[in-house]
């Protein structure tokens, strides 16, 4: 047996914006245990349930991320109406759903960026935030906000697009598609992207399962687990079949992600086209007081808001369990046995996002 | 409307054998999560098959030891570290065990303290 020797790899790396420690224990080149931690910059959100008001508390819920912030505010809101047995209007479940799947996308191709430039692929990581500029810029001029959009409210929602701005977005969609198209086709089908990829950092569909991959991540090893299948916001009057790959290595979790970025077009589309007229919001009385696990699907998978009130201003309990936090332990398994040169390419195909797991 | 939830109580003693049976009745381990309520912690073991949850509640005391199902399921570490460290409850038999160092908080067991003091009704009252 070749003598172990450990690597510390964060929580400063070029590879990661956030930090995340992993003490790699090698043999030779070889990666033969991980060990993972995380909690520098563990911020405590939760516990201001007790500070601000349940409804104040969605600014909160929308900061515990900069990319996803719109669906937890999202998935927050959905389970203080559901606790408190609120109908919310159709037309502010379809808003939300579109602001919920240009989150998906922008970010998506804020990862494929990051993934490119990982692999040291520049240009292909400025042509991805590029096209991603084409998504802030929508969600900017219909909400507001390009990073947080502060738009979802207990009852609905604050804002609503015109007919005129649809068909904008629309128009515009059809374009970036054709764009997207050229983008994806260099990380599926490029020789020197598939040689960092292929055959890389597997995870098999039974570890996958049980050690709680979400999202991408249990998507890429077979498993067809996509919350957005429960039927929250509008997709219960949306078709879509969740994008699923088999191979279970980093080119299989690459191409959940870049094809996922048509899935989204086309739910937005749908959504475009179905979306009744109607009121966006509705006045709420009261405070919840009752439990409820509210579920949605993040661009890095299922996202779990616990909130428990007891029917006064202040929640009893926010928690949060992101995609990330329950994706640290397959992210363990997966690169046991891979090469040390692999490891920034593996741990970046679970898409970790520290400041979600930190919340 | 979504899914309708209940939430089971059990024993500290079932924790494993519900574990067990959860997986090989073919559930992924959602979350652990706990919850202060008065002296009392209320630790909820979130399974999900089919996307169906079945939730279990475990009333404990801070000085209650509870024991790990990181042996039934591996990744359960995360949850059972960040119950210590947050709220100072002793799981026992982590297969990755940080000894609280999961979390660096400047103050120990941040979460075993509650902090809300107003009791001024809803601004949307």
């Amino acid at each position: 047996m070749s003598k172990q020797i450990t690597v510390p790899f964060g929580p400063q790396h070029p590879v990661l914006p956030e930090p995340l420690h992993l003490d790699l224990v090698l043999e030779d080149e070889k990666v033969v245990d991980v060990i993972p931690t995380i909690g520098y910059v563990h911020r405590g959100l939760e516990k201001l349930v007790e500070k601000r008001e349940y409804t104040e508390y969605v600014f909160i819920a929308e900061r515990i991320c900069g990319i996803c912030s719109f669906i937890h505010s999202q998935t927050y809101v959905q389970g203080i109406e559901q606790i408190m047995g609120l109908e919310v209007p159709e037309r502010a479940q379809f808003l939300r759903t579109i602001w919920g799947e240009y989150s998906r996308l922008h970010s998506h191709l804020l990862w494929l960026g990051c993934f490119a430039d990982g692999m040291g692929f520049e240009s292909l990581f400025m042509n991805a935030w590029r096209l991603r500029e084409h998504i802030l810029d929508d969600l900017e001029s219909t909400t507001g906000g390009r990073v947080i959009q502060g738009v979802c409210k207990v009852g609905g929602v604050r804002k609503d697009i015109a007919p005129e701005k649809l068909d904008e977005m629309l128009k515009g969609l059809k374009g970036l598609e054709h764009e997207l198209q050229d983008l994806t086709n260099v990380f599926l089908h490029d020789s020197s992207v598939k040689h960092r990829l292929v055959n890389i950092g597997r995870l098999s569909r039974e570890d996958a399962y049980y050690l709680g991959a979400v999202g991408p991540t249990a998507r890429g090893s077979g498993l067809d687990i996509d919350i957005r299948k429960t039927g929250y916001g509008a997709f219960n009057k949306i078709n879509f079949r969740p994008v699923v790959e088999n191979d279970g290595d980093c080119y299989a979790r690459c191409a959940v992600r870049a094809k996922e970025m048509f899935t989204s077009i086309d739910i937005i589309e749908q959504c475009i086209k179905k979306i009744p007229d109607g009121p966006v919001d509705m006045k709420v009385t009261g405070a919840p007081d009752g439990e409820y696990f509210s579920r949605a699907e993040q661009p890095r998978g299922e996202v779990i808001h616990y909130i428990k009130g007891n029917g006064r201003k202040n929640l009893v309990r926010h928690r949060v369990r992101t995609p990330t936090f329950t994706n640290i332990p397959p992210l363990v398994t997966l690169l046991k046995g891979c090469e040390l040169a692999d490891v920034p390419v593996i741990v970046l195909t679970i898409d970790p996002c520290i400041g979600c797991a930190e919340r | 409307m979504m899914e309708p939830q209940t939430i089971v109580p059990i024993s500290v003693g079932e924790i494993v054998t519900r574990a067990e049976q959860a997986k090989k009745d073919g559930n992924r381990l959602v979350q652990i999560g706990c919850t202060k309520i008065e002296d009392t912690f209320e630790i909820l073991y979130v399974y999900d098959k089919d996307y169906r949850l079945t939730n279990y509640r475990v009333t404990v005391k801070q000085d209650d030891e509870i024991q790990s199902i990181s042996g039934v399921y591996f990744g359960a570490f995360v949850y059972e570290n960040e119950i210590h460290d947050l709220y100072g409850i002793h799981v026992k038999g982590i297969n990755i065990d940080f000894k609280g160092t999961f979390y660096k908080t400047s103050v120990k067991h941040p979460f075993s303290v509650t902090i809300t003091k107003e009791d001024d009704p809803c601004q949307n009252k």
